[in-house]
């Protein structure tokens, strides 16, 4: 995180830039200039270790915009503790200017706004600079990635990941651990993890028939005197949450006494003087974890896309939330003495891209990479008047803009679309590229079906996946974001339990109550079921703006929430 | 917990009597367990029954009406089961002579009693089962001194989807 310091002097740049000159160039280069990269990496280095997390990258390879959560809700212990803090309530809890560049990275605020003044974020050129910056002044540095990385793209489609994977391999990742990196198939995911230089690891993955472990659970460094153990910890729920047909081999879970274990042995048979857990677990199963696993010293946490400028402490550990898409670089450097973690200091570095410097050999590498599907890539399908974003929630307006073109194109009265994290944003007046429709809806099993759903069902469905978002039992919770809708209203009590939580089914146009008994055209994409029939849903996408040109989305009323 | 196929074969020559109540359970890698050691093991279906016992009913028959106090077994499933159909659970209860396991949601609670013969090395099951939907498992176990413990976990049966 920028120190108090840093980010004073940038506000008030910037504050004093807006009375002046608005949103023009000079304003922007000026505000960008309070920010330097020199500033950006700035760290007091600390004891003896460092680690370097990245995570949750979804093959973003270029600079993006990622609106952070309008709406992140916590239920149970997790309300009004991070990350389920947004908008203003995140910036004085953090104590960060409004208008800031800090404000403009980590939350919703202001966001058009902000983002003309301080432009995109990430970008792997940019992030080799940093990774590169920290190795320069600590050699013995572990750079780990959480997952989440090989999936997300039209490139990272096509190539089957093999363009992440390089790209990654040249930024000298040492250990990973996964998510949707499966959706790629056993026999895929088999053939890269062959092929990489460190351990894919996955403590919690077994053998489906045997029931026993299946990756290694973890590797143990030596760097300057210190043994250090990274135990991998995989999306629990890839089976549920993921087509199970897609990695039949595999079962997955929390495995919360196999963690125990694993923990044990390191300290125990390893004689490891550090435990980190290098997880996607999510936040908040990370956290009740953390509760109840003894003996992890740092947990870096990945899955839900959060990022949180310090360290959560859970007992003594420390839990680290580097966000996602590359738009943050998380340096924790630890003073590790006789065995035991004494001291921190942690930094999540935001990676404003036009503040950074991209590294060379890694830009050269991206674009070599991107070079076979530029024109693909970059043609124009249309152009967007309204703020495109998905991540929150309930419906974001790359959400609404989906589910309308899957209600035209495929004549249904409702549509789902699935509530996943990933997926960048575009700005008023941006045109809509062919890649950046990929970006909200690249997958392997992206095909749009068309069914009759009675109102029960689609009740049920709903009930269901809202049960996953807000169980009141961190350990239920797949992770994920309420399903999308289109083409019907509903209100939801978070508080409730499952069956309870939706009323007020609504068909929008008619404001008809949904018939239990009665049946409904329903369309959606990201089936988990084996064979699924229909057209790919960027297909469905690109038809849709193609057909409409210009994309123009009020902000829409349908979900009512209670219960916050 | 992991039981490899090695500790498996042990708990089947170790001398677990298995009874699996036809139409409740799938008992697969019990019976799996046992089978290397099949004359160490007895492996018993229950007649089909034309109407099922409740839980109540299943605790007061295994129990007889004893006190039955939480701690003391350990029963490890699935928070969110991966497929409802084969659902693997384990149940660890040192100095237990009798196991009785029930999916209390089920049409059919019941799903095996387990009975450890003295040479029992060690007093543990692990079998996959079927979950109609969400439910309560329960594991009750019969200790060598003639008390009765009991553990509970709760599984969601959830159609899926949607995570990211």
């Amino acid at each position: 995180m920028i120190s108090k310091r840093e980010f004073l002097q940038a506000t008030l740049a910037t504050t004093a830039l807006w009375g002046l000159s608005g949103y023009g160039n000079w304003g922007r280069l000026a505000a960008q200039q309070a920010l330097t990269q020199d500033k950006l990496l700035e760290f007091d280095s600390f004891g003896n270790v460092t680690l370097i997390h990245v995570t949750d990258i979804h093959a973003q390879l270029k600079p993006v915009y990622f609106r952070e959560p309008e709406v992140n809700l916590g239920v149970g212990d997790a309300k009004g503790r991070p990350p389920h803090v947004t908008g203003n309530d995140f910036l004085q809890m953090f104590n960060i200017a409004p208008g800031s560049p800090d404000a403009y990275a980590l939350t919703h605020e202001d966001f058009v706004a902000l983002a003309g003044t301080y432009g995109r974020m990430g970008g792997l050129d940019r992030v080799a600079t940093v990774v590169k910056a920290i190795r320069a002044e600590r050699p013995d540095s572990i750079l780990l990635d959480g997952g989440d990385t090989w999936q997300g793209s039209f490139t990272s489609l096509k190539t089957k990941g093999q363009d992440m994977v390089n790209v990654m391999n040249a930024l000298g990742v040492e250990g990973m651990t996964s998510h949707w990196e499966w959706t790629f198939g056993t026999d895929r995911v088999m053939e890269i993890v062959e092929s990489l230089p460190f351990p894919f690891l996955g403590a919690n993955i077994f053998d489906a028939e045997w029931d026993e472990p299946a990756f290694e659970p973890y590797k143990v460094f030596e760097k300057g005197g210190v043994r250090i153990g990274v135990i991998g910890q995989a999306f629990p729920y890839m089976p549920i949450a993921n087509p199970r047909w897609l990695f039949p081999e595999y079962s997955f879970g929390i495995r919360e006494e196999r963690m125990q274990e694993v923990v044990n042995e390191l300290r125990e048979s390893e004689g490891v003087d550090l435990v980190v857990c290098l997880s996607h677990n999510g936040f908040d199963v990370d956290y009740k974890m953390a509760s109840r696993v003894a003996g992890i010293d740092v947990i870096l946490t990945g899955h839900t896309h959060d990022a949180v400028p310090e360290p959560v402490l859970v007992g003594e550990t420390i839990m680290i939330a580097s966000g996602s898409h590359g738009k943050f670089v998380s340096r924790i450097d630890l003073d590790v003495r006789d065995g035991k973690m004494m001291g921190f200091r942690h930094k999540l570095i935001p990676i404003f891209s036009d503040v950074i410097t991209p590294d060379a050999d890694m830009a050269t590498l991206i674009d070599k990479e991107r070079e076979p599907f530029k024109a693909e890539l970059e043609e124009v399908i249309g152009k967007t008047e309204s703020l495109l974003y998905r991540r929150g929630n309930f419906n974001g307006t790359w959400d609404d803009l989906i589910c309308d073109a899957i209600m035209e194109e495929r004549d249904a009265q409702i549509a789902l679309s699935p509530g996943v994290r990933w997926g960048t944003s575009l700005l008023p007046g941006d045109d809509i590229r062919r890649e950046d429709i990929h970006t909200v809806t690249s997958m392997t099993y992206g095909k749009v079906y068309r069914n009759e759903m009675t109102g029960e069902t689609l009740k049920t469905v709903m009930e269901d996946v809202a049960d996953n978002l807000f169980n009141a039992d961190p350990y239920y919770q797949q992770g994920g974001d309420m399903v999308r809708v289109g083409g019907i209203s509903y209100a939801i009590d978070v508080t409730k339990p499952i069956g309870e939580r939706i009323s007020d089914l609504t068909v929008t146009a008619t404001g008809e109550a949904i018939d239990p008994s009665k049946s409904y055209t329903v369309a959606g994409w990201a089936s988990v079921n084996e064979g699924t029939e229909g057209p790919k849903i960027w297909d469905v996408v690109e038809s849709y703006v193609r057909k409409k040109g210009t994309i123009k989305l009020e902000p829409r009323t349908t979900v009512t929430v209670t219960g916050i | 917990m992991e039981l490899n196929r090695r500790k498996a074969i042990a708990l089947g020559a170790g001398g677990a009597a298995v009874v699996a109540f036809a139409g409740s359970a799938l008992a697969q890698a019990a019976t799996d367990a046992a089978a290397p050691a099949a004359d160490a093991a007895v492996n018993t279906a229950a007649a089909p029954q034309t109407e099922a016992k409740t839980v109540e009913q299943w605790i007061e028959e295994f129990t007889g009406g004893a006190e039955v106090t939480e701690g003391g077994i350990t029963l490890t499933a699935p928070e969110i089961a991966e497929n409802g159909n084969t659902v693997p659970i384990e149940v660890d209860a040192e100095g237990a002579s009798e196991i009785l396991v029930l999916a209390t949601g089920n049409p059919t609670p019941g799903v095996t009693i387990t009975k450890f013969g003295e040479a029992a090395g060690s007093r543990k099951i692990a079998t996959r089962i079927r979950l109609a939907e969400t439910q309560d498992i329960t594991a009750i176990a019969k200790m060598d001194d003639g008390s009765f413990k009991q553990a509970t976990s709760n599984v969601k049966v959830t159609i899926g989807g949607c995570g990211g």
